[in-house]
């Protein structure tokens, strides 16, 4: 772990070579601001976990057919022979569990329960991230923009702001789905639904990302660096992307990781109410509404959706607090 | 009302110089080329050139209320001031908070847009390029900021921050710009090879180097230093002092050296202007205005200096203490703005805006009754009541002082006029005026 910060050192003594007394100085000092931030987020173990679960569960959605095809089953094959012909749930204890199905058979359809949580981290993971993106790209856009100049710009940023923030999101998008051809600008199937939840989630996410930056650059605006800048002759966009942005990277990272549970949970209430990706294709919450059906006589085809989205959103939640206490130690706790 | 004050008040001051040249121009131009000289006569830039030159300067900060934004007043920072800046000389500013010293330097490195007023730099108008039209000019007006904490980004490196200026210029130095940043790191003494590290590494008078490093960077002619070293520590005042002064006689900077502290702007500054309220009270060179300063309010700003000197407890009762806190320069008080804190005040001072006058050769002041020379409105004599409490503050002994110089200087004047030419008055007077304060 304390590799990286030899490294840099290293490499920090070969450039310093005309001033022996100044290298032993150059070891003790010669942190940049994301080494420091990193040996902090290095001591805060349960942030490192969170981390790790977070790391891990984006590996498995990467590598999902290479995963289920050591492990599993293809996800949407119907192991009938798996099931109690008489009553349709997974035959064994545990809703099916045995080495070949990790997590149980599904009842009424015998599909790999494991495959089917693996396939949907893909899809949860693919549309969080990206909404995040989209937020975070918007936010920073406005929010940077409605700060720095202030005025007229400000005032009409900020309005629109409020009107999203106080928008019915859920609603809307159930209604926009129902509405929405199924192909649409050359995509088709799932790729549809993938393609209007990243937008609309991102699009009523950004006013939380864009308020934030709006305060951050309403402060760093008066700071000296801004004006001497100016002083230099630089214009509008450098000091808005090369003296500000820098300094909102902090924030903006800190928001985007605590955003990606909020927009997986979303993705989760989209598709159990049937307005998220269409089946057969696996979502976390498509499988929840599954269960519904049986959860009285299989419980457990219940609990390990929910438990892996429990987990995943606790997990980001963990390393975002982690790493916001690591970029801002100021910051209130 | 008021702005009508002040146009006649600015159209005296600029016209008065003139007709002293006029009525004796040998003398005059004489007596200010000697100034120049010696005071410039260590730098390499052709002395006497005017550099800078600022006329009826104004800068008022709307106040807004309301839902609709209405203007409902002003913040008048900077109302109405004249001066110039000469080539390779320092000026000095100095003046209490709030009385418009940061905002004027601004003004002249125009991060703000002036309301009213010129300001020409080489004798071009500068008064309302924009930002595109400053490009150029940046590299010949630099500045240096107040707080070495926060005029850093501290997401830059210093080689960023150093460099930033031949990036935004679009000037490649020769060597390239890591060999220049690297030079110049090492000219305002610091090690090259930090070139990589983040200004959080540094302690402040180490990030103040780098600020005037990188002020520095594009070779400027004019560097406005805002509070160049309030926020150091003393030790390291000197320092950074000393770097400044060392500078400038190696590049033949000019300087605006804004500042409160009046031992450090004494050290660097050859003139020094007093502001008070967005106004310049006093304009001198630095050794007539510390031995005889006019203005009773640079009177009262120089006896708050601490003499380092145990044996002289007795220069404690020559303080003069000021009154009350400096007026709003929202509604700043009508005629001098002094009136309302200083103890000679008359009636005149209440109505009449002083304009600012070339006295002396070389000290120009804007008061009715001026110390250390003759009074510009004598017939009038009755105080005003707020002066005749201020007056309650003010050591006798500099009452009794202020009064007989006031007096033979008067009669000297009176002697001299006939006799010999204003600078050789001015002279006198000073060395009478010296030999009175010992």
């Amino acid at each position: 772990m304390t590799a990286p910060l030899h490294d840099t050192t290293a490499e920090a003594a070969p450039t310093a070579p005309a001033d022996p007394a100044e290298t032993g100085a150059t070891k003790v000092e010669g942190r940049s601001l994301k080494q420091i931030a990193w040996n902090r987020l290095k001591q805060d173990k349960v942030a490192l976990a969170g981390g790790a679960f977070v790391l891990f569960l984006t590996l498995v959605a990467v590598f999902a057919p290479l995963i289920v095809g050591l492990l599993g089953h293809p996800p949407n094959q119907f192991n009938q022979d798996k099931l109690d012909p008489l009553t349709n749930l997974p035959q064994g204890a545990w809703g099916g569990v045995s080495s070949d199905f990790l997590f149980g058979v599904e009842p009424n359809k015998g599909r790999d329960v494991f495959s089917r949580i693996v396939y949907g981290a893909r899809i949860s993971l693919l549309v969080a991230f990206l909404a995040a993106v989209v937020a975070v790209a918007l936010g920073t856009l406005f929010g940077i923009i409605a700060g720095y100049f202030g005025g007229w710009i400000d005032a009409l940023i900020s309005r629109t702001m409020d009107v999203l923030l106080s928008f019915p999101q859920l609603l809307f998008i159930i209604s926009l789905v129902s509405v929405l051809p199924d192909d649409l600008l050359g995509l088709t199937g799932s790729g549809v639904r993938i393609g209007v939840l990243v937008l609309v989630i991102g699009f009523f996410g950004w006013p939380y990302v864009g308020r934030i930056v709006r305060g951050q650059t309403l402060s760093l605006r008066e700071r000296e660096y801004v004006e001497a800048a100016r002083s230099l002759g630089g214009g509008r966009r450098h000091i808005l992307f090369r003296e500000l942005l820098p300094n909102l990277v902090a924030p903006i990272l800190v928001y985007a990781t605590l955003m990606i549970p909020t927009n997986i949970l979303t993705e989760a209430a989209l598709s159990f109410l049937g307005a998220g990706v269409r089946p057969p294709t696996a979502s976390w919450g498509g499988m929840l509404r599954d269960a519904l059906e049986t959860y009285e006589h299989d419980p457990m085809f219940m609990v390990f959706p929910g438990a892996t989205i429990f987990v995943t959103v606790l997990a980001f939640n963990l390393f975002g607090d982690g790493l916001r206490d690591a970029l801002d130690p100021k910051g209130a706790r | 009302m008021s702005e009508n004050a002040e146009d006649k008040a600015e159209g005296k001051a600029v016209s008065i110089p003139a007709q002293a040249d006029g009525a004796e121009p040998g003398t005059t131009t004489d007596a200010t080329a000697g100034e120049t000289a010696g005071a410039t006569l260590t730098k390499d830039a052709a002395p006497g050139e005017i550099l800078l030159k600022v006329t009826g300067l104004q800068k008022h900060f709307p106040i807004r209320k309301g839902l609709l934004q209405r203007q409902t007043g002003a913040v008048r920072a900077v109302d109405g001031i004249d001066f110039e800046v000469r080539s390779g000389e320092t000026l000095g500013v100095v003046g209490e908070s709030g009385c418009g010293k940061s905002t004027m330097g601004r003004l002249i490195t125009r991060l703000l847009e002036p309301t009213a007023g010129t300001v020409e730099f080489e004798g071009k108008d500068i008064t309302h390029l924009g930002v595109g039209g400053m490009r150029p000019l940046r590299r010949d007006v630099q500045m240096i900021f107040q707080d070495p904490y926060s005029s850093l980004n501290p997401r830059h490196t210093i080689g960023t921050i150093v460099g930033a200026p031949f990036r935004l210029q679009k000037v490649t130095p020769e060597g390239g710009i890591k060999k220049e940043v690297q030079r110049l790191l090492s000219v305002v003494g610091l090690n090259p090879e930090h070139y990589n590290r983040y200004p959080h590494e540094f302690s402040g008078g180490q990030r103040q180097r780098i600020g005037i490093a990188r002020a520095l960077a594009l070779n400027p002619k004019l560097v406005v230093a805002d509070e160049p070293v309030s926020a150091l520590d003393v030790s390291i005042q000197a320092q950074v002092v000393n770097l400044l002064d060392d500078l400038q006689q190696e590049l033949g900077l000019t300087y605006v050296i804004i500042a409160h502290d009046l031992s450090v702007v004494r050290h660097v500054s050859d003139r020094i202007a007093v502001m008070y309220l967005g106004k310049i009270v006093e304009l001198a060179d630095r050794d007539a205005l510390y031995k005889a300063p006019m203005h009773p309010y640079t009177k009262a700003l120089m006896s708050a200096v601490p003499i380092p000197d145990p044996k002289r407890r007795s220069a404690k009762s020559e303080r003069i203490l000021l009154r009350g806190d400096v007026p709003s320069p929202i509604s700043p008080p009508s005629g001098c703005r002094f009136h309302t804190r200083c103890w000679k005040a008359t009636e005149i001072c209440k109505t009449t805006e002083p304009p600012l006058l070339e006295l002396k050769p070389g000290q120009r002041v804007a008061c009715h009754h001026p110390e250390n020379f003759e009074d510009q409105a004598p017939q009038d004599t009755v105080l005003l009541s707020a002066a005749k409490d201020a007056g309650e503050l003010v050591p006798d002994a500099v009452l009794a002082e202020s009064a007989e110089t006031s007096e033979a200087l008067a009669a000297e004047v009176a002697e001299a006029a006939e006799a010999a030419g204003e600078a050789e008055v001015a002279e006198e007077g000073a060395e009478k005026s010296n030999s009175d304060d010992k």
